[in-house]
């Protein structure tokens, strides 16, 4: 049969419209791949993460997911969560617990009185880190996109970082015998996915953020609420924020 | 409390609850303390004039050239990754005080230690390779890189390199040392250590240690040897560890008191040393046993007159104390500064290993290893002073 | 003048013997330290790819979504809808890549749901939590409630 030009021209159109479509519909049945590695621009992203105590359950997803992710041994925590009891006003004193790092929940101990509630900590990635600061080889490092790494193929396991850091996020690793802690799930979050302890928290008590990027909500989030970082006396340039952070925290 | 976990009282964060610098951590302050006050000692001599204590002169630098062969031991024990240590040469991280550990060894060592023992010893090294046989013959050969010329006018020069030598040497010693007390002082995550006076405090408390070391070494040898113990070297090397003594305690205590007076939230300290049972190292065996007796025996020395045997017993007893005490202080300092928590709401325990790789054992055994490289210097080097060939 | 370079010429040796040290590490150390060390930072930039290369094991509730719409769209109108798939069925990043041959196992719903809804006074008032033996019985939860969507309908 013969095509006519028109035949030919509303074939292409048709044929051209409908790769492109295909392509982006695979594009997002693709979806958690936004940004494949290779794509990945270390100089348009800076991350933090927005922590909010109050939406915390200490349901101990968030590391039962990290241990899953991450490979952590047994017995050291990347990431893991404090349960805090502070009787009336006394801000100095308060009761503090981590059975586990809070892995399997927590026992059902403070039935009455006092105000209790559950903090997640991680490693802070502080932009001014003194544990970067004091390793002697370069095996810690600051990421052009803010996150503290470890090299693992560098690291000498002094741990001098251990006794930098002064959040107690750091632990030296038995099976690499080298210094570990949260990469803030670095080889995800390079990938467009979120971290696995964001992924698994059920009341997004955590939330990853990128500070370079002007759509992330943290911005208009930062506008509008009160948020702390931990021992800011210490001037780290910490960048995990905490929303209304209770003054007896540590 | 809340926490069922053995030897935890109050909160740790989960992972400060396991000690990460041991014993041997605790072992390598006080070798390089030995190291550098040795070397200070020697250089009263040399430098300062000090000619009463000539006798251990020669000793001293053996001591030390000892003591420092084994310091990097302890380390390489407690890295994760012992073979990746070089790295410390090849990409040194200039913010780290850590860093610069490799560059100051080497530089003490074979700059300082090596070329002023060498010079001192040419004249015997050069005598020993021509008269001796056999393999020790062949050690001295090598030793003279093969220069025999021990000409008086050589002689001459050797002495004023070696005299500006030490006097480099000097400010090397109390790098060596000090810079691990700046280690543990610019830790700002860490209140107990977190001190301008610790590389200070380092420092002194070394020449304390190292002086002790060689009193006893020359009495010990000498006695083992069947010779005469020159009283004068003695007494001169006991009063300089006295005033040494005096300038480190005030320095201690002044850094505790201070830390106990302004009480922050982050030093409850007397609380926290009941708790961690830091009392017993530090009240009891740094400040009384190992502080406050010895400047008391030898103080009183001084003040007094005894005969030369109580002196000597006193200056053993003296000296052994303050080993003991400086040991004690290092503990304090490492140890101590972990058994709190960093959330100053807990306290944690030190469980201390025998025979694993960072355990009590290894730590004996690199404490004695000097003595025995000490040994086989001696032999090598003799120290003693021509007149007392040995009886 | 003689005399002195023969009365130094030891120390000429000590000074040589140094220098061949030094030379031999600067050769050493430009062969071992990798040529792009300190491009970013003092650090080796290879490790950035090393972490970069680790695995992935949770796949991202957006990747679950894509397949199982069904899921997706019930959970979406409930009580759950932030709750991520992985929250509660684990890691399956496996699953997404061969979803055939990898069968996740369902995970037991007596021990999963009271680890978030036991109660709890350390707990938020607000968080629905439950005390399991005066609230079913000792009856599973999946009895009454469809964990996409835990309080739609019975």
């Amino acid at each position: 049969m013969d095509m006519t030009r028109r035949d030919l021209l509303a074939w292409s159109g048709k044929f051209i419209l409908l790769t492109s479509a295909a392509a982006a519909a695979w594009e997002h049945v693709l979806a958690g791949t936004p940004e494949a590695s290779p794509n990945y621009d270390m100089t348009k992203h800076w991350w933090a993460m927005l922590i909010d105590p109050g939406k915390c359950i200490g349901c101990g997803n968030c590391v039962r997911a990290c241990e899953a992710e991450n490979d952590v041994p047994a017995g050291f925590f990347r990431t893991w969560i404090e349960r805090y009891h502070v009787d009336d006003y006394d801000l100095e004193h308060p009761q503090v617990d981590s059975p586990n790092g809070g892995r399997d929940g927590f026992p059902d101990i403070y039935k009455d009185g006092g105000k209790t509630f559950f903090v997640p900590k991680l490693c802070n990635h502080c932009s001014d880190s003194p544990c970067v600061q004091v390793c002697p080889v370069g095996a810690t490092f600051v990421s052009p996109d803010g996150v503290v790494l470890v090299d693992q193929k560098y690291c000498l396991g002094c741990r001098y970082c251990v006794q930098a850091c002064p959040y107690g996020c750091r632990f030296l690793n038995p099976k690499t015998n080298t210094a570990d802690k949260c990469t803030l799930c670095y080889h995800r979050i390079t990938k467009g996915l979120t971290t696995a302890c964001c992924e698994a928290c059920p009341t997004q008590a955590r939330v990853l953020a990128d500070l370079k990027n002007p759509k992330d909500p943290i911005h208009e989030f930062l506008r509008t609420h009160r948020v702390q970082v931990l021992k800011p006396q210490m001037a780290t340039g910490a960048k995990a924020f905490y929303v209304d952070l209770d003054g007896s925290v540590r | 409390m809340l926490h069922l976990l053995p030897g935890v009282e109050g909160y740790m964060y989960p992972n400060e609850i396991e000690l990460q610098w041991s014993i041997l951590i605790v072992l390598y302050p006080y070798i390089t303390g030995l190291v550098a006050g040795a070397f200070i000692l020697a250089s009263l001599e040399r430098v300062f004039k000090v000619e009463e204590v000539k006798p251990t002169y020669r000793l001293a630098l053996l001591t030390a050239l000892a003591f420092l062969l084994v310091a990097p031991l302890p380390l390489q024990l407690h890295l994760g990754h012992p073979e990746r240590s070089f790295e410390m040469y090849l990409t040194p991280h200039r913010s780290s005080a850590m860093a610069m550990f490799g560059f100051v060894y080497l530089w003490y060592l074979m700059v300082v230690l090596l070329m002023e023992i060498w010079l001192d010893y040419r004249k015997d090294i050069v005598a020993f390779a021509e008269s001796k046989r056999g393999p020790a013959g062949w050690i001295y050969r090598i030793l003279t890189l093969g220069s025999h010329n021990v000409s008086p006018a050589a002689l001459r020069i050797d002495d004023k390199v070696g005299y500006f030598i030490t006097m480099i040497g000097i400010p090397s010693a109390f790098l060596l040392h000090g810079y691990v007390g700046f280690i543990f002082g610019s830790v700002k995550a860490n209140p107990w250590w977190s001190s301008p006076l610790m590389p200070v405090v380092f420092i002194f408390s070394a020449m304390v240690s190292g002086i002790a070391t060689v009193l006893l070494l020359y009495m010990v040898t000498s006695k083992l040897r069947r010779t005469q113990i020159d009283m004068r070297c003695v007494d001169t090397i006991a009063r300089y560890l006295l005033y040494t003594f005096v300038i480190d305690f005030s320095l201690e205590m002044l850094d505790l008191v201070h830390r106990i007076y302004e009480a922050d939230e982050s030093l409850r300290a007397l609380d926290f040393m009941v708790h961690t049972r830091l009392y017993f190292s530090q009240i009891v065996l740094q400040i009384f046993l190992g502080t406050l007796l010895p400047i008391a025996l030898l103080g009183l020395m001084q003040i007094w007159k005894f005969s030369a045997g109580a002196r000597k017993a006193v200056y053993a007893v003296a000296g052994s104390l303050t080993l003991v005490g400086i040991f004690a202080m290092r503990w304090n300092v490492v140890i101590g500064g972990q058994l709190f928590s960093k959330s100053f709401l807990g306290y944690t325990s030190y469980k201390m290993s025998f025979a694993t790789r960072e355990g009590l054992l290894p730590a004996i055994i690199l404490t004695l290893l000097p003595l025995v490289i000490l040994y086989g210097l001696v032999k090598l080097l003799p120290p003693w002073p021509k007149h007392e060939a040995a009886a | 003048m003689k005399d002195f370079l023969r009365n130094t010429e030891h120390l000429l040796r000590v000074v040589v013997l140094l220098a061949l040290g030094v030379a031999a590490f600067l050769v050493i150390r430009a062969a071992v330290v990798p040529k792009n060390f300190g491009e970013y930072g003092h650090f080796r930039p290879a490790a950035l790819d090393d972490i970069r290369a680790r695995p992935v094991r949770f796949e991202g509730h957006a990747t679950c979504e894509a397949c199982h719409t069904d899921e997706a769209a019930t959970k979406s109108k409930g009580k759950h809808a932030n709750v991520a798939c992985e929250a509660c069925h684990g890691p399956l990043a496996n699953h997404a890549e061969d979803p055939v041959s990898v069968v996740p196992k369902l995970p037991d719903v007596a021990m999963l749901c009271v680890r978030c809804h036991e109660a709890n006074a350390s707990k938020p008032k607000s968080f629905p939590q439950v005390v399991p033996a005066d609230h079913s019985g000792g009856v599973v939860c999946n009895t009454c409630h469809k964990p996409h969507d835990p309080l739609g309908g019975a």
